[in-house]
C-alpha cells in the first residue's frame, strides 16, 4: 500500500513539471502551409493563386491570456473579442470572366466583400458587426467602415458556414458588399504583414505591388474558420487562409506568345521556402487539353506530378516542393517557365458548366430592368442554383414584375425569400432556388424605379452612377467525370475550403458583374447659382436706390450740348424751327 | 489649464511601543495632531497634503507582535491588527536600542501599510523621520508633480517624471519576441508559464488600479532600425545610447495596433539578434555596456536584447534551437513595468530598509502610491477636459449639446466633487473610483460624435457664400465714402486758398 502511494507521488512529481519542461521539443501547436497555383487560362492569360494556411490548435474564444506565434495577433484578438465564428473578407479589383477563364478557384465580387458568422453567445449581432467592420477597415486600410444597415443583409440560404458549426441560425450571419471600393497597394501591405514570414521569405517574395496591380484581376482574401483538430473532431482548431489571386495578361505583354515564367510575371524568382512553413509548394497546371499530350513544357523539371479531380475536371499538376533540398541543388533560385510547343488554337475553348451574366435594361431615368442570364451548359444534367440579389434601396424593385424564363417557358423557383427594402434603412434581399434544366439559358428580369435622393445623399461624382453589388450564385454542379475519393488535404488550394457532398458534384460560388446605374442627379451648383443671381439682383437694386438717395442733383447749364442735341438742331434747321 | 485645488488627507497612526516614547511629548498619549504640506504645481493648481496623525501606545497584541525576532515576522504578525483601508498608514515606533531592526537601519517599510521606525531621541527628530516615511509610503511632491506633468512648465520637470504612464482605465501589456532570422534561430519561449508565474500576480494586484490584459506574439524578420556598430576590441556589436531612439520605429509598424480596444499598450520586446550581429550589447551614455542589456522607452515599454551563443561547430544543425531563460527576461521586464508606473525603489536614504514585495511584485503601500497619483491626475484630467469643452462651446455658439451629453457632464462634475470630498476625508479607494467615473463620463461627453459635424460650417464660410451680395453692395458705399473723404479734404484746403 505504502509502495503504491510512493509510486503515485513519484508519478505526480514527474508529471508536475513535465508539460512545462517539454518546451524545447514541444509539439508545435500551429502550422503554416504555403502554396502557389499557376494555371494557364484558355485565353492565354495566367492565373496565379497564392494560399497561406495557418492552423492553430487552440480555441481562440477562451480569451484571457493569449500567446500568438504564427497566427496574427490582430486577427486573433478580433475573433476573441467580438465572438466571431467565421470571417471571410475579400478585396478585389477587376472581374473574373468565368465564361472565358473557366471556373475560378475562389472568386470574389469586385470591390470589398465581407461575410461573418457570429457565435450564438453574441447578443447584439448588429453592434458586433458594426464594430467588426470598423476594426477591419483599420487593419486593412479599406473603407469597410462604410458598411452599415443600408448595405448589410442576412441571407437565409446562400452562405452556409464553411467551418465547424452546430446549427445554422442565419440571424448570426451578416453579409455586405461594397462594389465601389478600390483595391490598391495600401490594402496589400497590411495583408502581407499578417503573414508570419512577411514578404521576406517563401512564396510571398513574389508579392510585389507594382506587378500585382499591373494585372487584369487582383483579389486578396482572408478566411478565418474553426475546423476539426483531428478525425475524431473532439477539439477545435482555428484556420486562417490568406489567399491572393492575380491574373496576368501575358499574351499581350509577351509579344503574342503565351509562354511565361515566374520572373516575367513577378519580376522575382523563388529562392527558399519560408523557414516557418511546414509545406511550401508550387503547382503548375499542365492538364492536357483535348486528349493531346505534350503540348507544353515546364522547366525546370518538377519534383513530382500530381493528378487530382478539381471542380469536376481532371487536372495534372507539376509540383515543386520548395522544402525538398534537391530543388535548389542545381541553381540558387527557382524560376518556373512554361513554353507551348505549338500555338494553341483558341477556337476550342472549354465553356464552364455554370456561368452567368447580368446587365441593366430599360431607358430613361425613371424605370429600368435588371436582367440576369444563367447558363447551364451541362449536356444532360439539370441542377438547382441559389441566386442572391442585394439591391440598394434607391432602386425600388417591383416584385410583381419578376419573371424567370427558361427555354421560352416560365420557370417557377422552388424557394423564394424576399425582404423588401426600407428607405435609408436596409436594401432589398432576394434569394431564389432555381432549377436549371440541362443545356439551357435562364433569364431572370425584374423591373425597378429609380428613387430621388436627398441632395446630401449623393456621393462625390454622382454622374458616374451608382453601383449595385454582384449577385451571388451558389450551386452544386454535377461533374462531368466521376470524382474519386481523393485525399482532400493533398490536393492544392481550395478543395478543402468548400465542403463536397459526394463524388458526383462539386460546389461552385460565382459572382456576376456589378452594375452601374444612373440615378436622376440634380445640378449641385444650382443653390449657389440661385444665391449668386438673387444677390446680384438685390445688389443692383440696392446700388441704384442708394445712388438715388445719396446723390445731390444740380441743374447744369449746357455748354455745348451732346451729340443728340446737335443732331436735333440739325433737324430743326431743316424744319426752319429755332434751335434749342 | 483650469484651476484645481485638491486636499489629500492621509490618516496616519503612530504607535509607540514601551520605552520609545520621547521625553518631550506635548501631551500625554493618546492624542491627535495634524500636519500640512503644500505642494505647488503652478499658480492655478495647488495640492495640500494633510497628515492626520493619531499618537497612541501599543496594545498588548501589538506588543507581542513587536517581540518577534525579524522585522518580516513582525510585519506579518501586525497585519491583522492595523487599519487596512487604502491610503491609511500605521507606523510603529520601537526603542532606539531595539534589536528588531538591523544595525544601521532606522526605518523598515513592510509589505503592507505599516512601517517600523527607530525612536530618535527628541520629538523633532522623530517628526522628520515620520514625515520621510509617510511621504515614501503615500506620495511625495515629485510624484504629485509627475502626475500633474501636463500642468508643469517644461523645464521644471526632470525627465524621469515624464516616464510615468498616463492614468487610464486599462492597459494592454504585450510581450513580443523578435526573431529577425528564423532560418538560423528557432527561438522558443515559455511565455505562457512566465506570464502565469511572474506577471499575473503583479497584474492581479494592479487590477485595483485599472484593467489589464496580457498577451504575447512572435514576430519574424523584424529588425531594429539601427545597424549596430562593430567593436573590434570586444569582438561584439554595440548599440550606443544616442541611437536607441531610432531603434523602435521599424519594429513598431509590425507590432500591430490594439484594434479591439482603446487602452494604451505597453510593449515589451525581446530581441534575439541575428547571427551576423551577435553578440549585441547596449552601451550607456558613458560607453559602458548596460548590465541588463535592456532599455525602456518612456510611456511606451521596454526592449531587451537576448544574445544567443553561436554554436561551437559549424556543423551544428540549422536552425539552432534556443530556449529563452524566462526568469532572466521577466526580471528585466517587471523592473521596467515598475518604472513605467513610477514605482522605482531607488532614491531612498540609506537608513531605509524596504521589504521585498515577494511574489506579488508590489507592496500594498506601493499600490496606494499609485492610487494617490492616479486620483490626482484623473481629477486634473477631468477638469481640463470639461474646461476645453466649455471653451469649445464659447467658440462655437450654435453647437448643440444633447441631453445625454449634458447628463454626462453633470455626472462628471458630481463625480469629481465626490472624489474631492472623499480625498478630503481620507477615503482613498472610493475617491479613486469616483475619479475614474468622472474621467469616463467627461471623455464620453467630450468625444460624443454629435459635437463634431456642426464644426464644419463655421461663420466665415457663411459669409463667403454671400460675397456676391456683399461685394456689389460695398462698391457704391465705398465710392461715396471716397467721395466724402475727397470733399472734406477740399473743404479743408479751400480756406487756405482764400488766404
Amino acid at each position: 500500500r505504502g509502495m503504491a502511494a510512493a509510486a503515485l507521488l513519484l508519478l505526480l512529481l514527474v508529471a508536475g513539471p513535465g508539460p512545462r519542461r517539454a518546451g524545447a521539443g514541444r509539439e508545435r501547436r500551429d502550422a503554416l502551409r504555403e502554396e502557389l497555383l499557376l494555371s494557364p487560362l484558355p485565353t492565354g492569360d495566367v492565373a496565379a493563386t497564392f494560399q497561406f494556411r495557418t492552423r492553430w490548435d487552440a480555441d481562440l474564444q477562451q480569451g484571457a491570456v493569449s500567446h500568438y506565434r504564427l497566427f496574427p495577433k490582430a486577427l486573433g484578438r478580433l475573433v476573441a473579442a467580438l465572438g466571431v465564428r467565421e470571417l471571410h473578407l475579400a478585396l478585389t479589383q477587376g472581374f473574373w470572366r468565368t465564361r472565358f477563364w473557366g471556373q475560378p478557384p475562389l472568386q470574389a465580387p469586385a470591390g470589398a466583400e465581407l461575410w461573418v458568422w457570429f457565435q450564438p453567445t453574441v447578443t447584439d449581432v448588429d453592434k458586433a458587426w458594426k464594430e467588426l467592420s470598423n476594426i477591419l477597415s483599420g487593419i486593412f486600410c479599406a473603407s469597410l467602415n462604410f458598411i452599415d444597415s443600408t448595405n448589410t443583409v442576412t441571407p437565409t440560404a446562400s452562405f452556409k458556414p464553411l467551418g465547424l458549426a452546430n446549427g445554422t441560425d442565419h440571424h448570426l450571419l451578416r453579409y455586405a458588399v461594397l462594389p465601389r471600393e478600390v483595391v490598391c497597394t495600401e490594402n496589400l501591405t497590411p495583408w502581407k504583414k499578417l503573414l508570419p514570414c512577411g514578404s521576406k521569405a517563401g512564396l510571398a517574395v513574389l508579392l510585389k505591388a507594382e506587378r500585382l496591380f499591373h494585372s487584369s484581376y487582383h483579389s486578396q482574401a482572408v478566411h478565418i474558420r474553426p475546423v476539426c483538430r483531428d478525425a475524431s473532431c473532439l477539439a477545435v482548431s482555428w484556420e486562417l487562409r490568406q489567399t491572393l489571386t492575380v491574373v496576368f495578361d501575358v499574351f499581350s505583354s509577351g509579344q503574342g506568345k503565351k509562354d511565361w515564367s515566374l520572373f516575367k510575371m513577378f519580376s522575382r524568382t523563388l529562392t527558399d521556402a519560408c523557414p516557418l512553413a511546414s509545406q511550401s509548394k508550387v503547382y503548375v497546371d499542365i492538364s492536357p487539353k483535348n486528349k493531346e499530350k505534350e503540348l507544353l513544357e515546364v522547366t525546370p523539371p518538377p519534383t513530382s506530378v500530381h493528378e487530382a479531380v478539381v471542380q469536376g475536371d481532371k487536372k495534372t499538376y507539376a509540383v515543386y516542393d520548395l522544402l525538398s533540398p534537391s530543388l535548389f541543388n542545381t541553381s540558387r533560385s527557382l524560376n518556373v517557365q512554361l513554353k507551348w510547343k505549338r500555338p494553341q488554337d483558341s477556337s476550342e475553348m472549354p465553356i464552364p458548366v455554370l456561368h452567368a451574366q447580368r446587365y441593366v435594361g430599360g431607358y430613361g431615368l425613371q424605370t429600368g430592368e435588371i436582367c440576369t442570364l444563367i447558363y447551364n451548359t451541362h449536356p444532360y444534367r439539370a441542377f438547382p442554383v441559389i441566386l442572391l440579389e442585394t439591391v440598394p434601396w434607391y432602386l425600388r424593385l417591383y416584385v410583381h414584375t419578376l419573371t424567370i424564363i427558361t427555354k421560352g417557358k416560365e420557370n417557377k423557383p422552388s424557394y423564394i425569400h424576399y425582404q423588401p427594402a426600407q428607405d435609408r434603412r436596409r436594401p432589398h434581399l432576394l434569394e431564389m432556388l432555381i432549377q436549371l434544366p440541362a443545356n439551357s439559358v435562364t433569364k431572370i428580369t425584374i423591373q425597378f424605379e429609380r428613387a430621388l435622393l436627398k441632395w446630401t445623399e449623393y456621393p462625390p461624382d454622382p454622374n458616374h452612377g451608382f453601383y449595385v453589388g454582384s449577385s451571388v450564385l451558389s450551386a452544386l454542379v454535377p461533374s462531368v467525370i466521376a470524382m474519386k475519393d481523393v485525399d482532400m488535404e493533398q490536393s492544392p488550394l481550395f478543395t478543402s475550403l468548400f465542403p463536397s457532398s459526394d463524388g458526383s458534384s462539386y460546389f461552385v460560388r460565382l459572382y456576376t458583374e456589378p452594375l452601374l446605374v444612373n440615378l436622376p442627379t440634380p445640378d449641385f451648383s444650382m443653390p449657389y447659382n440661385v444665391i449668386c443671381l438673387t444677390c446680384t439682383v438685390v445688389a443692383v437694386c440696392y446700388g441704384s436706390f442708394y445712388n438715388l438717395l445719396t446723390r445731390t442733383f444740380h441743374v447744369e447749364e449746357p455748354s455745348r450740348g451732346g451729340l443728340a442735341k446737335r443732331l436735333a438742331n440739325v433737324i430743326r434747321k431743316f424744319r426752319g424751327v429755332p434751335p434749342l | 489649464a483650469a484651476p484645481v485645488q485638491v486636499q489629500l488627507v492621509v490618516p496616519v497612526a503612530v504607535v509607540f511601543s514601551p520605552g520609545s516614547v520621547p521625553g518631550d511629548l506635548p501631551r500625554p498619549l493618546p492624542f491627535r495632531d495634524v500636519q500640512e504640506m503644500e505642494i505647488s504645481v503652478n499658480l492655478r493648481t495647488s495640492v495640500t497634503a494633510r497628515y492626520e496623525m493619531v499618537f497612541r501606545s501599543t496594545t498588548a497584541q501589538e506588543e507581542a507582535a513587536l517581540a518577534a525576532v525579524t522585522p518580516r515576522e513582525t510585519d506579518a504578525a501586525l497585519r491583522p491588527l492595523q487599519d487596512s483601508s487604502m491610503g491609511s498608514l500605521t507606523i510603529y515606533v520601537v526603542p532606539e536600542t531595539s534589536s528588531l531592526l538591523p544595525q544601521g537601519i532606522s526605518v523598515y517599510v513592510g509589505k503592507h501599510r505599516s512601517a517600523l521606525v527607530r525612536a530618535g531621541g527628541s520629538l523633532a527628530a522623530l517628526h522628520t523621520r515620520l514625515r520621510q516615511v509617510t511621504q515614501v509610503m503615500s506620495f511625495t511632491a515629485t510624484s504629485i508633480a509627475a502626475a500633474l506633468s501636463d500642468r508643469v512648465a517644461n523645464g521644471q520637470l526632470s525627465p524621469d517624471a515624464r516616464r510615468n504612464l498616463k492614468s487610464s482605465l486599462g492597459y494592454e501589456i504585450t510581450f513580443s519576441l523578435l526573431n529577425p532570422d528564423p532560418k538560423l534561430h528557432a527561438v522558443d519561449w515559455d511565455i505562457e508559464g512566465a506570464v502565469n508565474r511572474y506577471v499575473k500576480p503583479v497584474v492581479d494586484k494592479l487590477s485595483l488600479v485599472a484593467n489589464f490584459s496580457v498577451d504575447s506574439q512572435i514576430l519574424y524578420y523584424a529588425v531594429l532600425g539601427v545597424t549596430p556598430r562593430y567593436d573590434k576590441e570586444s569582438s561584439s556589436f554595440l548599440l550606443s545610447a544616442h541611437s536607441l531612439p531610432h531603434v523602435i520605429n521599424p519594429v513598431e509598424a509590425r507590432l500591430g495596433s490594439s484594434a479591439a480596444s482603446l487602452y494604451p499598450v505597453l510593449n515589451f520586446l525581446l530581441y534575439v539578434p541575428e547571427r551576423s550581429h551577435s553578440p549585441l550589447y547596449i552601451q550607456d551614455k558613458n560607453g559602458a555596456p548596460v548590465r541588463t542589456n535592456a532599455f525602456h522607452s518612456p510611456r511606451w515599454g521596454g526592449i531587451m536584447v537576448y544574445n544567443v551563443e553561436a554554436p561551437a561547430s559549424s556543423q551544428a544543425s540549422i536552425p539552432l534551437h534556443v530556449d529563452v531563460d524566462m526568469a532572466r527576461v521577466m526580471e528585466v521586464f517587471l523592473a521596467q513595468l515598475r518604472l513605467l508606473f513610477g514605482l522605482s525603489r531607488e532614491e531612498l536614504p540609506p537608513e531605509f530598509l524596504l521589504e521585498s514585495p515577494g511574489n506579488e511584485g508590489l507592496a500594498d503601500w506601493e499600490l496606494d502610491h499609485l492610487l494617490w497619483a492616479h486620483t490626482v491626475e484623473n481629477i486634473a484630467t477631468v477638469s481640463t477636459t470639461l474646461t476645453s469643452l466649455a471653451q469649445l462651446l464659447d467658440k462655437i455658439g450654435n453647437i448643440v449639446i444633447k441631453d445625454d451629453v449634458a447628463s454626462e457632464v453633470y455626472r462628471a462634475v458630481a463625480s469629481v466633487q465626490s472624489a474631492l470630498s472623499k480625498l478630503a476625508m481620507g477615503h482613498l479607494h472610493s475617491a479613486f473610483q469616483a475619479s475614474k467615473e468622472a474621467v469616463t463620463s467627461s471623455e464620453r461627453a467630450f468625444f460624443d460624435p454629435s459635437l463634431l459635424h456642426l464644426l464644419y460650417f463655421p461663420d466665415d464660410q457663411k459669409f463667403a457664400i454671400y460675397i456676391p451680395l456683399f461685394l456689389p453692395m460695398a462698391v457704391p458705399i465705398l465710392l461715396s465714402l471716397a467721395k466724402i473723404v475727397r470733399e472734406t479734404r477740399q473743404h479743408k484746403k479751400e480756406p487756405t486758398k482764400m488766404d
